[in-house]
């Protein structure tokens, strides 16, 4: 066992594989490198240093500002928004012992995709001119994931959460949920329609820093709190059985960790809208690098899943140039081929 | 199974008040809307025709809206009900196995990059689109070596409408002019269509229609489990093709007139062994009569949940189908 050196705290205790700490320092480089590349790019070219000065304040005036106020703001938002959902993704597939489970699975991006068209139709006058400030709106979306999420957890309730029946219910309440988003945007003003479908279709386009900012420590509190619980995780995937013999409270944790995978995947919701897939691919990918072990599997989860955002919002950006695609679109290019893949590998389990 | 009408006389029985039913909300169809109509205005419409503005209505929308409500409603269900006895799978539907989506995508496609813009061509193409997804999601469902589960092809069918549906908002998102052509479409309605769409794909919806009772039988043995029915000499495969077959006949032909519509196909055929019993020969004819029960009931509910407004009628459906779907979903995959 000299693989693994164990971490321990009061109420944190996990194993770290040395080999996964030097990918997640790979993996940071790389999202850093990324980053800085996705920067770069646009209709403004500018060189890795370039950006570098330009975030410190030695750059040019125009290379300031449009780092600043446009380029880095929504880079940012997609390193937490995939971030957040891919966590979110790991935390649903360890918990219902499925791999095919994920926010968007599972309705929950959908709930906060209704929540928001919602707040945008209801509070919008007759001049279309909305009513509220807009910077409700993330509370909005946030609240119809959670609500969602609360929704597909309870309906699947049946002497315990069986995994396959929370899948089911998930792609059931996901039917009705898309409906009645269509029958608001409907009834809305064409525009909103428009704007609603580039946000259902999952967008970091047009993210201030107010925006990074406010998800920013809602992010970083839930993964905090989830290390906290990541043993639990642990036991959880040993079964329901072992798990109880192990002294768990299966339905307390399994509760705490709804919470934590909806409020992450709900934040990443509300300011970048449903981009799909991303928590059905990255915790894979994670897996496929360092394992299963929870205590790693999340950074690395996290780390491949602002990859992923980040890349799809890059290639958005510039392959129909100055028409942008949302990120969301290519996650779902990606992501549905490689979900029958997953689909098919798993066919004699 | 416990069936509530067990005896030949009442299941005959059943189908006549099920058509008498049909008849009167075909008739209510034509009534009832934001366009108040009487009863007897509705009737001179036929008999004297003078061109006014309620007569023009009736002949030239509520009453083709009411006979696509019929079609439609029948063809989903049917198609619904052969789904289900083929996959083995209680909550298999056009809708949920992702045969709507790839109908919505193919339209969107052509709207985007080709300018197509007519309803009579969204018609064909949503006819190819749905006919490409089922083909696409068996094939997947089946993939592997113990063959077409339940589970995988509810998830191969729930992973091709999310690409489907990522790939047609993105494409919306790009052209802005398609979104407003195609969203109602998208939505599930019938509203203004007219009967030459109807007519155009009737060919394959009566197929369908008069296949389905045909192969039902056969269907019958196939329900019993593949061993069965290969021991019983049946060439599975081929009942699986031909049922395959008229599903894109029937799931195709409906979503082209109607755009998606969601959960007839699921609901009905479960309504209609609930009555009839598990005899396929049967349930095939009770579905169709409930499927279009269901639609025009939807079709005329939604014509006053958001007056002024018309609510799609496929919104409504989604509504009432899914508390169904769950009540099934936590029923029988208990043992999955």
């Amino acid at each position: 066992m000299t693989k693994y050196t164990s971490f321990r705290m009061r109420a944190i205790s996990f194993l770290i594989d040395r080999r996964a700490v030097l990918i997640i320092a790979g993996l940071i480089g790389a999202v850093i490198l990324t980053a800085l590349i996705s920067v770069g790019v646009g209709e403004i070219f500018m060189t890795p240093d370039a950006v570098v000065k330009a975030l410190f304040g030695y750059g040019t005036e125009m290379n300031e500002l449009v780092v600043k106020q446009f380029r880095f703001p929504r880079i940012a938002m997609s390193v937490l928004a995939g971030a957040a959902l891919a966590v979110s993704g790991a935390i649903l597939q360890g918990m219902i012992r499925n791999p095919l489970a994920s926010p968007d699975i599972l309705g929950i991006t959908w709930g906060g995709a209704l929540a928001t068209i919602g707040f945008l139709t209801i509070f919008s006058d007759k001049a279309n001119a909305l009513t509220v400030s807009i910077q409700w709106m993330p509370l909005a979306s946030f609240i119809g994931a959670i609500v969602a999420g609360f929704l597909v957890f309870v309906l699947s309730w049946k002497n315990g959460i069986s995994p396959i029946r929370l899948v089911l219910i998930g792609i059931g309440l996901t039917a009705v949920l898309q409906a009645l988003t269509t029958l608001l945007m409907i009834i809305g003003p064409i525009y909103r329609a428009s704007e609603a479908n580039i946000w259902i279709t999952g967008s970091v386009h047009g993210t201030n820093g107010k925006d990074v900012l406010t998800l920013l420590p809602w992010v970083v509190v839930l993964l905090v709190l989830l290390m906290v619980y990541s043993r639990r995780v642990s036991l959880q995937e040993l079964g329901d059985d072992v798990a109880k013999g192990a002294g768990a409270l299966l339905l307390r944790d399994r509760i705490v960790l709804l919470l934590i995978s909806t409020g992450l995947a709900g934040g990443a919701v509300a300011f970048a809208g449903g981009v799909g897939f991303v928590g059905l691919m990255a915790p894979h990918i994670a897996r496929k690098l360092v394992g299963s072990s929870f205590g790693v599997l999340v950074p690395v989860s996290a780390l491949v899943g602002s990859m992923l955002v980040m890349i799809a919002d890059l290639i958005g950006r510039t392959l129909f140039s100055p028409l942008e695609v949302p990120a969301g679109v290519f996650t779902a290019a990606i992501g549905a081929p490689y979900f029958i893949y997953l689909l098919y590998r798993s066919r004699n389990k | 199974m416990t069936n509530k009408l067990n005896s030949l006389k009442r299941k005959w029985a059943g189908i006549v008040v099920g058509l008498v039913i049909v008849l009167l909300l075909m008739a209510a169809s034509v009534v009832y809307g934001l366009t108040s109509i009487t009863w007897t205005t509705a009737w001179q419409s036929f008999t004297q025709f003078n061109g006014s503005n309620e007569h023009i209505i009736i002949i030239e929308n509520r009453v083709p809206r009411a006979f696509v409500g019929s079609a439609v409603g029948a063809s989903l269900a049917v198609a619904g009900a052969l789904m289900q006895a083929i996959t083995r799978n209680p909550l298999a539907s056009p809708s949920i196995l992702g045969v709507n989506a790839g109908a919505s995508f193919v339209i969107v496609v052509a709207v985007t990059f080709f300018s197509v813009s007519s309803l009579a061509a969204f018609s064909w193409l949503a006819f190819l689109g749905a006919a490409v997804a089922s083909i696409v999601v068996y094939m997947l469902g089946s993939l592997g070596r113990e063959g077409l589960t339940p589970m995988k092809l509810t998830l191969a069918g729930a992973a091709i409408a999310a690409m489907f549906s990522s790939l047609t908002q993105g494409m919306l998102v790009l052209n802005e002019k398609a979104l407003e052509e195609v969203l109602f479409w998208l939505a599930g309605s019938i509203e203004g269509r007219s009967l030459d769409m109807l007519l155009s794909v009737s060919p394959y919806i009566g197929i369908g229609l008069i296949g389905a009772i045909l192969i039902s039988s056969k269907i019958n043995t196939l329900v019993m489990g593949e061993d069965v029915a290969k021991g019983l000499g049946q060439r599975t495969l081929l009942v699986k093709l031909g049922a395959a077959l008229l599903i894109v006949f029937l799931a195709g032909g409906s979503v082209a007139v109607a755009g998606p519509i969601g959960f007839i196909g699921i609901v009905v055929p479960h309504v209609a062994r609930y009555f009839a019993g598990p005899d396929y020969r049967w349930v095939i004819p009770y579905s169709a009569i409930l499927g279009a029960i269901l639609l025009l009931s939807a079709d005329i509910a939604a014509r006053y949940v958001i007056t002024p407004l018309e609510a799609p009628v496929g919104v409504l459906t989604a509504v009432i189908g899914t508390p169904f779907f769950i009540y099934i979903a936590r029923r029988e995959f208990k043992q999955l």
